[in-house]
């Protein structure tokens, strides 16, 4: 049985390449997603490790928020100088340096512009000499306050030289100043940047005043133990020395603590990652099952051979399985070795695009070989179980009968989708209103896979009628009318095809679906509630958006032709106890006048700076009302404010749901406004006011004045680049369905062969029995896109539906990008179709009219 | 075409030297040897032989099936040697009929679309009387919304018998048109073939081992071992049984040897 087994499988390697193909490219994307963030993870130890390599203690003061690595940089608070003075006083250290260290440093290039990160931080510092790591490479130490000296990375990205005047924005200017640049330097083993990272390097006084905004401060202190005091040792006593408000870490503690905040964003990563492999494993499963049953269907005299001759059914069973385990087998291998490649690839091309990340050598996690083989074999063996089972119902009398098993009725399988369907939709109702608790996630998930299934098993009923109509577009022609028949002729068969395009496509377009919804919601509502002709503002490149002098807003009020001004500032902060989204305004009035904002209770003035504004969700949620009290920890500030709450608006007709004065936006992460909102008097063209606003803006690059159609538009230019993204990701389904179409057309066409030989021998063209394949191919895939466009619009609306208190208002239909996928569909059907109507065009006419 | 035109006026189909190798060096079999025959215009021919003396690749060649390796072969004024895909399809779809054993019919199409499909392929309509005389002939009028799956296997043969006649190809030729149906079915399909060639001058070229089929034939042509080697006119099965034991005895010898 084993030795005919493999004969079998021998024999049908063919058509088994195709099936085999979407296993490889399932695995290769587990396998790859966990070699990419594995190196990453890898490559980020050594980043940290060495960063901090010359550091035996680290004291700092306490962070007031806590923020993780893949959030941004952690604003550590500035402390007196006076304290680095206390570190060197207790016993073990040898050396203890006072350094400034903050994100935020932005270098203007030679071209004007503003170098921008895209995830590893600018950090602006002061210079500390050379040390292990750090070493000039040209011209000298900074001296004077107006002198500065970067890293080399930095130096060439932004293409200046030494002796050059450059400008710069820190954390507290961001109006450009202008530097002389006196050094450049480099890392230990000839590095430009240590993780991409860039640097800029001030005198003491300058880097205090310009990143932490008060003179005379530190933000850590750099300890060097002793000759036989170990770092541990050294901790514990400086800890004790300078009591609760410090912490005091060793090197080593700051490097794993910073990697293991990145290694969290990883590790999401990765789960997205999977997340999308997971669904191109599903549809690579659809494509397995149905290729067994086809070529089960084809071997059926064989089969019945094999029972008659006296195989048990289980022996059947084994066989298909085993056949199974070999593909898989074989996919896991050639999928594993693939997916380190990809790893590789792509680990190569974010160190290199994403800011000069030295990779640590290429790692293959045994996460990444065990699933591989998990998945790859599992997902094969499963998705051959049904065609096995159908292998050995197959009766020993078949061997001796023409007449294929007739397709048995579609009753039990309709029943069972309509199940799963329910199934799935119950699941989705539970997980979309919020009534699944922590399990959320996972219950909408678990929804839309049980929805996949139940549809995929409900497609059979449906391909009748749609194919029928859909071929009926086709059928104009005879190769058409042919191939429009030919696509109705086995139900299961194109369902199955057919519903592997529609997961991809439903998933597409249910993003779609939401992200449009969001974008028209958000457009919508900024247009209908803000009264701004103009927004000052930059396009937000990295982590943290670009931001401008708050005098820029002043000045901005007193143009003639504008009528009022808002500066927002936003951030994160303790509110209560409890972590919150807060913003500041420079005036509430003027906000009030923008948005027409009626206050359901209290009054709208500006905010004096112990007073606080709500909106009615954020004051639901704080259980507070006009006259209580709050307080409020900020990431730079001090210690905690108290407010007192003078007005409740309309969650419409507010900035945010915590609204604080504008005094509490100079105690921010980033203690400078990043928008402002401007109202014209009525009269007043922007034309006449733009330039003005541009003029007052001139020393902040990055930062510009946009019209209100324009800035809604960079508002929400981010669901676009998302949705590419996710499209992207989800391409690789898409394409395995590709494959599938492709499979199924192959194996019918090996099946119809006589079929074939007739029409050619009665008088079909070439030309023409390609265009029969071309059509069936056709009308499966736009049948597959259809149901797919159908499920995941329904999808999409449920979960708009269920955001609809999110503030996700609109319903919108992507109607242009469903025409799109739908014509996509039809190309995608005459890509499939090419191979398999080449090679029935190329039937000898002779021998598939003598084949048996 | 050529200049023998006028002479073989009443040929529907001739092999002229006709010579048909497989394979090359020691794997090579040689199916024809030099085969000329002529197929007159409304005659109802029958090919016979034993298995292997080449009854079948002379039809596949004569049809445009098959090439051949020296010769010529012609369809009414047409030389098939020759010709292209493009026009080989042609020459069968205008000019040539098939009726094959295993029916061949297309089974998602009704009784009657698999007898329009060479007309439909081609895109001509047919004549209607001449569709309602063949229709009544073959006796199908109520199957003809039928799919082949529902029809008793000599039905199917008058399917396809229908299909090749509904055209009115130059030519039709039946590869043992009777092999997979019972003696009654078989009488019928041949009864019908024979009046289609008696009443509408339809010329039908069938090959077959027989001899009762071979009997409702015009004339009888024998091969064996790739050669044309004798010929009855108006045959019974008795006079076709007689010819073909005297061929099999030397071929026998000949294996024997």
């Amino acid at each position: 049985m084993f030795r005919a087994t493999l004969k079998s499988l021998l024999a049908r390697k063919v058509r088994l390449i195709l099936s085999g193909l979407a296993v490889v490219l399932g695995v290769m994307f587990v396998s790859g997603a966990f070699v990419l963030t594995d190196t990453l993870g890898r490559s980020f130890d050594a980043v940290f490790a060495d960063a901090y390599a010359g550091i035996d203690v680290n004291v700092a003061a306490k962070p007031k928020i806590a923020v993780d690595e893949a959030e941004g940089e952690q604003v550590a608070p500035a402390f007196p100088a006076d304290v680095v003075g206390r570190v060197r006083a207790v016993p073990g250290v040898a050396e203890a340096t006072g350094v400034v260290n903050a994100d935020g440093a932005r270098l203007i290039g030679s071209n004007g512009k503003v170098v921008t990160s895209f995830g590893p931080p600018q950090l602006g510092e002061n210079w500390t000499g050379e040390s292990d790591l750090v070493k000039l490479r040209e011209g000298r130490a900074p001296q004077a306050d107006d002198e500065i000296v970067v890293n080399a990375a930095l130096a060439t990205a932004a293409k200046v030289k030494v002796g050059d005047r450059v400008g710069a924005l820190t954390a507290f200017e961001s109006k450009r100043r202008d530097f002389t640049l006196v050094g450049t330097f480099g890392y230990s083993g000839g590095r430009d940047s240590v993780g991409g990272v860039n640097e800029i390097a001030f005198t003491t006084p300058a880097a205090q005043r310009l990143m932490l905004g008060k003179p005379d401060t530190f933000n850590s202190v750099t300890v060097r133990a002793a000759a036989g005091v170990t770092p541990e040792a050294l901790r514990d006593d400086l800890t004790r020395a300078l009591g609760p408000g410090y912490e005091v870490k060793t090197g080593e503690q700051l490097s794993t603590d910073a990697a293991a905040g990145l290694k969290e964003g990883l590790a999401f990563f990765n789960k997205v990652l999977l997340g999308f492999a997971a669904v191109a494993l599903l549809v690579g499963t659809f494509l397995i099952l149905n290729t067994f049953s086809i070529i089960v269907a084809q071997r059926t005299r064989e089969l019945a051979l094999m029972r008659a001759i006296g195989a048990s059914g289980r022996q059947i069973i084994g066989s298909v399985v085993l056949e199974a385990l070999a593909v898989g087998l074989i996919a896991s291998v050639l999928g594993l070795g693939a997916g380190i490649g990809v790893g590789a690839l792509l680990a190569w091309a974010f160190g290199t695009f994403a800011g000069g990340l030295t990779l640590a050598g290429l790692g293959v996690p045994p996460a990444a070989v065990v699933s591989a083989f998990a998945v790859g074999m599992l997902i094969t063996v499963v998705a051959a179980l049904l065609p096995a089972l159908r292998a050995a119902r197959i009766p020993p009398i078949a061997a001796m009968q023409d007449v294929a098993t007739p397709d048995r009725p579609l009753t039990r399988l309709t029943v069972a989708g309509a199940v799963v369907t329910a199934v799935g939709g119950a699941l989705l109702a539970v997980g979309l209103t919020g009534n699944a608790g922590d399990a959320t996630l996972s219950v909408i998930l678990g929804g839309v896979l049980f929805t996949f299934i139940g549809v995929a098993l409900l497609t059979p009923l449906f391909s009748r009628p749609v194919v029928s109509l859909l071929g009926g577009l086709f059928a104009w022609s005879v190769p058409g009318r042919l191939g429009r028949l030919n696509s109705g002729r086995n139900p299961r068969r194109t369902a199955i095809t057919a519903a592997a395009l529609m997961v991809g496509i439903a998933l597409v377009t249910g993003v779609t679906v939401i992200l449009d919804s969001a974008k028209s919601s958000i457009a919508g509502r900024a247009a209908s509630t803000v009264d701004a002709q103009l927004v000052i503002s930059g396009a937000q490149t990295g982590p943290r958006p670009p931001v401008f002098d708050p005098a820029v807003v002043d000045r901005a009020a007193a143009v003639p032709g504008v009528n009022a001004v808002v500066g927002v500032y936003n951030d994160n902060a303790i509110v209560d106890g409890d972590r919150a989204y807060v913003v500041a305004l420079t005036d509430l009035a003027a906000m009030g006048q923008i948005y027409h904002t009626t206050a359901q209770s209290g009054t709208i003035a500006t905010l004096r700076p112990d007073q606080v504004a709500l909106s009615v969700s954020g004051a639901k949620e704080l259980g507070k009302s006009v006259g209580d009290r709050l307080t409020a920890q900020f990431a730079r500030g001090e210690g905690p404010r108290t407010y007192t709450v003078t007005a409740v608006l309309p969650d419409d007709r507010a900035i945010g749901s915590i609204i604080l004065p504008k005094q509490a936006g100079a105690e921010f992460t980033s203690p400078q406004p990043f928008t402002a909102l401007v109202q014209l008097t009525p009269g007043t063209t922007v034309s006449q006011v733009q330039p003005q606003l541009e003029a007052l803006v001139a020393d902040s690059p990055e930062v510009s004045v946009a019209d209100r159609a324009t800035f809604i538009e960079q508002q929400t230019s981010g669901f676009d680049t998302l949705l590419t993204m996710i499209q992207i990701l989800l391409a690789l389904a898409i394409v395995i369905a590709v494959l599938g179409i492709i499979n199924t057309l192959a194996l019918s066409v090996l099946e119809r062969t006589r079929e074939l030989g007739l029409l050619r021998a009665i008088g079909l063209r070439r030309a023409q029995t390609m265009r029969m394949i071309t059509v069936e191919a056709v009308v499966i895939s736009v049948f597959g896109a259809l149901l797919g466009v159908v499920v995941g619009a329904g999808l999409g609306a449920a979960v708009v539906r269920a955001l609809k208190d999110e503030g996700i208002t609109d319903l919108v239909l992507p109607w242009s990008q469903i025409g799109i996928f739908l014509g996509l569909a039809a190309l995608i059907g005459v890509v499939a179709a090419a191979l398999p109507a080449i090679r029935a065009a190329r039937i000898n006419v002779l021998g598939a009219i003598a084949h048996d | 075409m050529t200049a023998t035109i006028g002479r073989h006026a009443q040929a529907a189909a001739r092999a002229s030297d006709v010579w048909k190798v497989y394979g090359s060096g020691e794997a090579q079999v040689v199916a024809l040897r030099g085969v000329s025959a002529e197929f007159e215009r409304g005659q109802f021919t029958a090919i016979m032989g034993p298995s292997g003396s080449g009854k079948s690749t002379l039809m596949h060649c004569l049809a445009g099936l098959d090439s051949v390796t020296r010769g010529t072969v012609s369809i009414g004024e047409t030389t098939v040697t020759g010709l292209g895909d493009a026009g080989l399809t042609n020459l069968r779809r205008d000019k040539v009929g098939f009726i094959f054993q295993q029916f061949n019919l297309l089974p998602t199409l009704t009784a009657k679309e698999n007898i329009l499909l060479p007309m439909s392929i081609a895109g001509r309509r047919p004549d209607p009387a001449w569709y309602d005389t063949v229709i009544d002939t073959v006796g199908l009028r109520d199957r003809l919304d039928h799919r082949p799956a529902q029809l008793s296997g000599g039905q199917q043969q008058r399917v396809a018998c229908a299909r090749a006649l509904v055209a009115r190809p130059e030519v039709i030729f039946a590869d043992e048109p009777t092999g997979n149906l019972d003696s009654r079915s078989g009488a019928e399909v041949l009864n019908f073939l024979r009046n289609s060639v008696r009443e509408h001058g339809q010329t039908i070229v069938m090959v077959t081992h027989d001899p009762t089929a071979a009997a409702y034939a015009d004339r009888v042509v024998f091969l064996a071992d790739g050669q044309i080697v004798s010929e009855l006119i108006e045959p019974t099965a008795d006079t076709v049984l007689d010819t073909m034991k005297k061929l099999d005895t030397p071929v026998i010898t000949e294996v024997g040897n």
